[in-house]
């Protein structure tokens, strides 16, 4: 039990410890290859460790709303971080929530993010929300369709049980896991802020969805919205790891030899993830907004047609 | 006739004897109107008496009794009026009289306001009196005089205030669908009953009809019982409607009427009608889904406070019927617990909407009395003058978003589970619609996120975009406590759903012959729909998560780091003190999503008309919306309907003599048609 609880613990505080350094290392891949210099891989970290020093400014009539949300943001995407398999499976809370729950509470992060744009009551608040529910009124749907499509294979909506069947020999190539992944790439490109949905380089406002939402928080409320959306790829990226590449993930209560074993084969899927997304990003141009919901509305058709896929071979 | 043993039949009995109180309560407001406590007193005393009936309901599905069953010697004299509670009549029992008891507490002080108190008081005992004899009636007879006075009543509060022109159009509306509605449930019945005539439930239920009789009794009792709860495309009266009341009737029409037409739906359907057929699950669950994506579109679009929560109903109207119709296709093809799961889900959800629709409405009702308007793009900033209606309206919202731990996620959670039984369903057309209604499912689930973001964002934060707003006061303690209970039961329901899982258990027992595992006893109070292996949740344990880590950053950020902090102007990118109608309203938070979904469904037409360089002429830009299905399908009915009446009117100018000349020569006609006929 104590060891349970330390394993889930040790898990907790490595996607949080290492959270920024993705970003980080993304950043810094992404200005390499444009031949530029670039800030240090840790800038991340600074960048945070200033926020969190200065003072928060808060505009006269913010709400409670506004303040509360960035620490909800961050503890909703935490939890969430918390719940994705990352070096092992079946850790000792696995069960409290599945995959549809795990996706229901970034939508509840983005709820409150929503609602903190309109807050304050400018202009460039609301249009950040309104892009952004947007975005998310699309991308929503693809990801459970995905949902349903990986459960369909695996018999089951817990990710622990995903990731121990994706990893068993019996699994395969399947048309509808490939769809499938394709779309869940998508989503996890439009619900980070990624190119070509978002640009998350842009100061320029009338471009920017999320860093518009966020404009008037400062701060240690804007280190916590930072590091929640830094936690947020993690996320992504853990769970296009444990359901696609599954390999190497170890057992919860497995030998300490095999859970940083395990640790090993996760830091390294996130290297890659983060080098393919620096490469992905700079290959494509940025959509306009209203081209914006063709890219998701095929990641959406994609699920769909994964799910369709399901069902109909499931009969056979 | 009434001869019956008490002790067997008390929960029946006091519902009963609670439902003629309340019919007393209708005369004891005629009396009164003069006297001004009599609002409260009405009002308190229709809470006495749907608490009653709650405790009615409750006492015997707790108990696990055997159905009770009354004849009283009312109604036809040959058939008499029969009452039955039994374990799905006691679950809408109490579904209804939780919402009917909190409607009783917020109109205490919401009826104050009231300046048509004599157009409301004396329909409303009778208004819920009706709603409750439908869920209790045991004959067709019983039920369609009860379902008829539940939509006269109805319409009568609709009516309340009849001297703007937009209610009495609502009204007309919604008579006439409700009329459509009552007698497509009577021929239902008319069928069911067969030549016979035996119209009592019992003997209905003894009889199931020929398959051809059966489908014929579903589209009747879709058109029927789905008018009433919003189906589409019969949904146009409801938006035009629900708003029309008074607030708390808004509530009750919204987030209890419209159970009372799934009660209907499942009455017939999964009780009077025998075993079900496969594609029966087909076309409720095409309508079911369709009806949710369509709700929520609309939903996103208004303006008026009120009716995006009528158009939301309407969405969550169709969750229900797609938990439903699966319930119906699971249980065609043999699969008793997967059926289970399914009618749990509609159930849950039809208990969760009550909830959440009812505290949404008293909100809207709380800002409607504060500000004076419905228009939202009047409202803003209400979070600062009305903190406790801003929060309570906020655990609404996330409740109907389905974001957890709410109670809107745990019923949502279990129909996608259900969804994920469905390739086992033998039937091509079923595997390749049922896919398809999962996506219309997340895509409205995912809209209403978006339609609450908007309609709590643009109402209660930014800055207020009138006066009335900006010097707007919080309600009366009265509203604020009925607020505050439903919002607490969101938030309990939602972190402890087994139980409700569980007391849902007998009624989905004697619908679908199965029901899901106790739920109660699974270790940390999490609920497991199979197996673990497969599935489960655990609300409680999220909740407290996301509590301690909100906690622990909180501390963490205040110890270590900084807690310093300053009020500036809004940043806005260096703009000075813009005006507050610069500001996202309404209308542009939409318009994205109108853009994505806008030529298709709503067929909107963007009209800009900007004046030539150098003139000082205003701007305008101007949106038009249409509704397809009003559009396609009622108007060219009502034009029928114009056209024909049109032509017949010259009948009404005749002189005697051609009068008479038409009477004759209809005689002979008559007469000639009666000699030729064979005989």
């Amino acid at each position: 039990m104590i060891r349970d609880l330390f394993v889930q613990g040790a898990q907790m505080l490595l996607v949080l410890a290492i959270a920024p350094l993705v970003t980080g290392v993304v950043r810094s891949m992404k200005a390499r290859l444009l031949r530029r210099q670039g800030p240090p891989i840790l800038q991340p970290y600074r960048d945070l460790a200033r926020l969190l020093r200065k003072e928060a400014t808060l505009a006269h009539n913010a709400s409670w709303l506004f303040r509360a949300t960035p620490y909800l943001v961050f503890s909703a995407t935490w939890i969430a971080a918390a719940l994705v398999p990352t070096f092992a499976a079946g850790m000792i809370f696995s069960w409290s929530a599945d995959l549809i729950a795990i996706v229901a509470l970034l939508g509840g992060a983005r709820f409150f993010l929503a609602l903190a744009g309109m807050d304050v009551g400018t202009a460039f608040g609301g249009i950040g929300t309104s892009r952004e529910v947007m975005i998310a009124a699309l991308a929503e749907p693809a990801l459970i369709m995905i949902v349903f499509t990986v459960a369909l294979i695996a018999g089951s909506t817990q990710l622990s049980t995903i990731t121990t069947f994706m990893a068993s020999p019996e699994v395969g190539l399947r048309v509808s896991l490939g769809l499938a992944l394709i779309a869940l790439i998508m989503v996890a490109l439009a619900e980070n802020a990624r190119m070509p949905i978002d640009n998350p380089a842009t100061h320029l406002e009338l471009t920017m969805v999320h860093e518009a939402m966020v404009l008037e928080y400062s701060g240690r409320h804007l280190a916590l919205i930072e590091l929640a959306a830094s936690l947020k790829l993690i996320v992504y990226m853990s769970l296009i790891a444990c359901v696609f590449l599954p390999w190497g993930v170890a057992s919860a209560t497995g030998e300490r030899d095999a859970l940083l074993l395990g640790a090993a084969f996760y830091l390294g899927k996130l290297l890659a993830c983060s080098v393919a997304l620096a490469i992905f990003e700079i290959t494509i141009a940025k959509l306009r907004v209203f081209r914006a919901p063709d890219f998701i509305g095929a990641a959406l058709m994609l699920g769909l047609l994964a799910t369709l896929l399901r069902f109909v071979s499931e009969g056979l | 006739m009434a001869s019956f043993e008490f002790a067997g039949v008390m929960s029946l009995t006091a519902s009963l004897a609670s439902v003629a109180v309340l019919f007393g309560l209708c005369i004891l407001a005629l009396v009164t109107l003069r006297v001004k406590a009599s609002s409260a007193l009405i009002y308190l005393s229709c809470f006495a008496a749907s608490a009653a009936l709650l405790a009615s309901g409750a006492t015997h599905l707790f108990r696990g009794s055997a159905p009770e069953a009354v004849t009283l010697a009312l109604g036809l004299p040959w058939l008499g009026a029969h009452f039955r509670l039994d374990a799905l009549s006691s679950v809408f029992l109490i579904i209804l009289n939780l919402g009917a008891a909190s409607a009783c507490v917020f109109a205490v002080g919401y009826g104050r306001h009231e300046h048509a108190r004599g157009r409301v008081l004396p329909f409303f005992p009778v208004f819920l009196a009706a709603m409750n004899l439908v869920v209790l009636a045991a004959d067709a007879f019983t039920f369609l005089v009860s379902w008829e006075f539940m939509s006269l009543s109805s319409w009568a509060l609709v009516m309340a205030h009849h001297r703007e022109p937009a209610n009495v159009r609502a009204g007309y509306i919604y008579i006439l669908m409700a009329s459509l509605g009552t007698i497509a449930l009577l021929l239902a019945f008319g069928v069911l009953a067969g030549p016979t005539g035996a119209y009592d439930f019992a003997s209905i239920r003894a009889t199931p009809p020929a398959p051809l009789t059966a489908a014929l009794v579903l589209v009747l009792v879709l058109v029927g019982a789905g008018s009433k709860a919003g189906l589409a495309p019969l949904h146009v009266w409801l938006p035009l409607a629900h708003p029309a009341a008074p607030s708390h009737v808004s509530a009750l029409m919204s987030g209890v009427m419209t159970k009372v037409a799934v009660y209907g739906f499942i009455r017939v359907l999964f009780d009077l009608i025998g075993a079900p057929q496969w594609w029966w699950g087909l076309v409720v669950l095409a309508a079911g889904g369709l009806t949710a994506v369509l709700g929520v579109l609309f939903a996103l679009i208004q303006t008026d406070l009120k009716r995006v929560l009528a158009y939301s109903t309407i969405e969550n109207i169709g969750f229900i019927f797609v938990g439903l119709g699966l319930a119906l296709a699971f249980e065609s093809n043999g699969l008793p617990a997967a059926a289970a799961l399914a009618f749990t889900a509609a159930l849950f959800h039809a208990f969760n909407h009550t909830l959440f629709k009812s505290l949404l409405f008293f909100g809207s009702g709380a800002v409607l009395n504060a500000t004076g308007s419905r228009d939202m793009e009047k409202q803003g900033g209400l979070i600062h003058r009305m903190p406790v209606t801003a929060f309570a309206f906020l655990v609404g919202s996330m409740a109907i978003s389905a974001l957890p731990p709410l109670n809107g996620f745990a019923s949502e959670w279990l129909t996608l589970q259900a969804i994920l039984w469905s390739p086992q369903l033998a039937e091509w057309p079923l595997k390749i619609l049922t896919p398809g209604v999962g996506g219309l499912l997340a895509l409205s689930a995912a809209l209403a996120g978006a339609c609450f973001v908007r309609a709590f964002g643009v109402v209660f934060l930014g800055r207020p975009r009138s006066r009335e707003a900006a010097e707007a006061r919080e309600v009366d303690p009265w509203s604020l406590a009925a607020m505050g209970a439903l919002a607490a039961m969101c938030l309990i329901v939602g972190l402890l759903p087994g139980f409700v899982i569980d007391a849902l258990a007998p009624a989905t027992q004697a619908a679908v012959g199965a029901h899901m595992s106790p739920q109660a006893e699974i270790p940390w109070l999490s609920i497991v729909p199979i197996a673990e292996s497969r599935s489960s949740y655990n609300g409680l344990l999220v909740f407290a998560f996301v509590v301690a880590s909100m906690t622990i950053a909180a501390l963490t950020i205040h110890w270590l780091a900084s807690r310093a902090l300053r009020r500036t102007p809004a940043w806005d990118c260096g703009f000075p003190d813009a005006n507050p109608a610069t500001q996202y309203g309404a209308g542009s938070v939409a318009q994205p999503i109108r853009r994505v979904f806008g030529n298709f469904v709503f067929r909107a037409t963007e009209k800009v008309d900007m004046p030539p360089p150098g003139s000082t002429a205003p701007a305008h830009f101007r949106v038009d919306i249409r509704d397809r299905v009003w559009d396609t399908l009622y108007a060219p009915i009502a034009g029928l309907v114009s056209y024909a009446a049109e032509k017949l009117n010259h009948l009404q100018f005749l002189t005697i003599r051609r009068y008479l000349g038409f009477v004759f020569a209809s005689l002979v006609i008559l007469l000639l048609a009666l000699a030729l006929w064979p005989s």
